[in-house]
């Protein structure tokens, strides 16, 4: 178990160990509890310094990765030290003037500058607020928050933080194209066609009102691709099904560079920014649970 | 009232007029919206596309008003042709198309166009300030403050999640706060309207980006017709 390889940020964002113990982890909780109310600034030193968990049975402190100076100025300033957080914001693994031309620098700054930041920081602070949600993966946390239509307030913020962790990962600089391989194949068995695909995709990308996004899933029960389009911040992971690609349709998304223009955005996406490498990568990962094969029957 | 109507649809179908003539045209055009017949028309605003700069940009009154505005009212001609919709006036077709909730198609335009008449005419340049007069009394009545009115429609603007509309409304002869998601507008819940702000990402963006608050604090202070939202309330105390 990793808590690296979940969104959990749990601890300082310098932790090098990968392997919390359970002591690291009660410790963390009693650190955490003694941080929210001020003026228990000593105690919550820990919290500051990167989780070693040799050094948590000697005496001698950690070897800081902070600058000196600016940890005696914090002092100075008594800077309450009640921080948190239990999401991290995850940059897209490109550069934001990588989509260039057909996503401005200025877009992906904003967009994930100011909107998904927004929403990580918002998740945060409602989890700060209560224990109760405290220890789910984000997917875990955006089905059980979900509520089955009935949403909670945190709904709207988790998984806003996992649509555009996803919108991210759907695009790369260079992208476009044509899929290969596997997911073309299901995308012409499932559509007749990829240009047929590709204009039910643009076609279902202009009729949807208001905030949404627009998906390629994979139907669990189905067994087939389908294109779905959820409202505001709902994702397919709610119904189970398992989605490839995703577009996001929320004005934010393309305003800065296409002003009311959807059709040319949809078109750019999905001529220049879409990343069918990720889509296939995610369709064979999904063959783990949905069996999208002919069953191999054996002639006697 | 029918020759008003169309030179104006005429004029506002081509480029921006002198403010002057503007004014004066949709001073007469607000008049006789009141008792519009059957046609629906892209209304202009009753001021110049740049009347309310610096709180709202010149480019956004051209992309909101001459893109999306008119696309909606497109649209919406092209849905209703032919169809019994065709002749009905705009408040009719969206009671109609509202279908108790089970929206027909040409409802989301219908009342898109409604909203935005409504947002335009909700603004004036040199707007802000306070309300006076019955308005006020019943402002202080319902909500116990003006500021505290202010609160309750900006958290209301603010927590409409997606796309969508904040209202002050006049129903049951009292004033409410309410919000609505996409193009849903209160007139489908029999209240009577009197202030909304266009809480939809196009009507920010360019001016605020994601800054949503300061365009509700900016129409609060800046924008706001005080004056319209008096006469609406005249005529809706008429019609309760």
């Amino acid at each position: 178990m990793s808590w690296s390889s979940s969104n959990y940020l749990c601890i300082s964002s310098s932790s090098s160990s990968s392997v919390i113990s359970s002591n690291e982890l009660a410790r963390f909780d009693r650190c955490r509890l003694a941080c929210e109310s001020e003026g228990h600034r000593g105690k919550c030193q820990d919290l500051n310094r990167p989780t070693n968990i040799f050094a948590y049975n000697s005496l001698k402190p950690p070897s800081f990765k902070f600058d000196k100076g600016q940890r005696r100025k914090d002092h100075v300033l008594k800077k309450p030290r009640n921080i948190s957080a239990y999401y991290s914001l995850k940059p897209p693994s490109y550069k934001f003037d990588a989509l260039e031309p057909y996503m401005s620098k200025r877009t992906l700054e904003v967009h994930w500058g100011k909107h998904h930041r927004g929403y990580v920081e918002s998740l945060n602070k409602y989890l700060e607020k209560d224990d109760i949600l405290y220890g789910y993966t984000l997917d875990e946390l955006i089905r059980v928050t979900y509520n089955n239509g009935n949403p909670l307030p945190e709904f709207n913020a988790a998984a806003q933080v996992w649509n555009h962790d996803f919108f991210w990962e759907s695009m790369q600089p260079g992208g476009g194209n044509l899929p290969i391989l596997g997911l073309l194949q299901q995308i012409e068995k499932d559509f007749g066609s990829f240009s047929s695909f590709r204009e039910e995709f643009i076609e279902t990308a202009l009729t949807l009102f208001g905030s949404g996004w627009v998906w390629l899933v994979l139907k669990r029960n189905e067994k087939r691709l389908a294109i779905t389009t959820t409202t505001n911040a709902v994702t397919p992971l709610v119904w189970d099904d398992i989605p490839l690609l995703s577009l996001d349709m929320w004005e934010h998304a393309y305003y800065l560079d296409y002003k009311n223009d959807k059709a040319r955005y949809a078109n750019v996406f999905m001529d220049h920014l879409v990343s069918w490498n990720a889509a296939l990568a995610r369709m064979a990962r999904a063959q783990t649970f949905v069996n999208l094969g002919e069953p191999k029957i054996l002639v006697a | 009232m029918a020759s008003v109507t169309t030179i104006v649809s005429q004029l506002t179908s081509s480029a921006f007029l002198p403010a002057t003539e503007f004014c004066r045209l949709s001073q007469s055009l607000l008049h006789w919206s009141q008792m519009q017949g059957p046609g629906i028309d892209l209304k202009p605003p009753p001021y110049a596309l740049d009347a309310l700069e610096p709180h709202m940009s010149k480019d956004t009154l051209e992309y909101h008003w001459g893109k999306h505005h008119r696309g909606y009212v497109n649209n919406l001609k092209k849905q209703i042709e032919g169809t019994e919709l065709d002749g009905m006036s705009l408040e009719n077709i969206i009671l109609a198309s509202y279908n108790k909730g089970d929206v027909l198609p040409a409802f989301n335009n219908a009342a898109q166009v409604w909203n935005h008449d409504f947002f335009w005419e909700s603004m004036k340049p040199g707007g802000g300030g306070k309300p006076s007069g019955e308005l006020l009394e019943l402002i202080n009545r319902d909500f116990g403050s003006f500021e505290s009115l202010i609160k309750e429609f900006t958290i209301a603007a603010t927590t409409q999640f997606g796309s969508g509309w904040a209202w002050l409304v006049y129903n049951d002869k009292k004033l409410e706060v309410v919000k609505s998601p996409n193009a849903i507008n209160p007139l489908v819940l029999g209240y009577h309207p009197l202030l909304t702000i266009d809480v939809w990402e196009h009507a920010y963006y360019l001016d605020f980006k994601n800054l949503r608050a300061d365009y509700i604090s900016t129409f609060l202070d800046k924008l706001v017709s005080w004056d319209a939202v008096s006469s609406r309330l005249e005529a809706a105390k008429v019609l309760e």
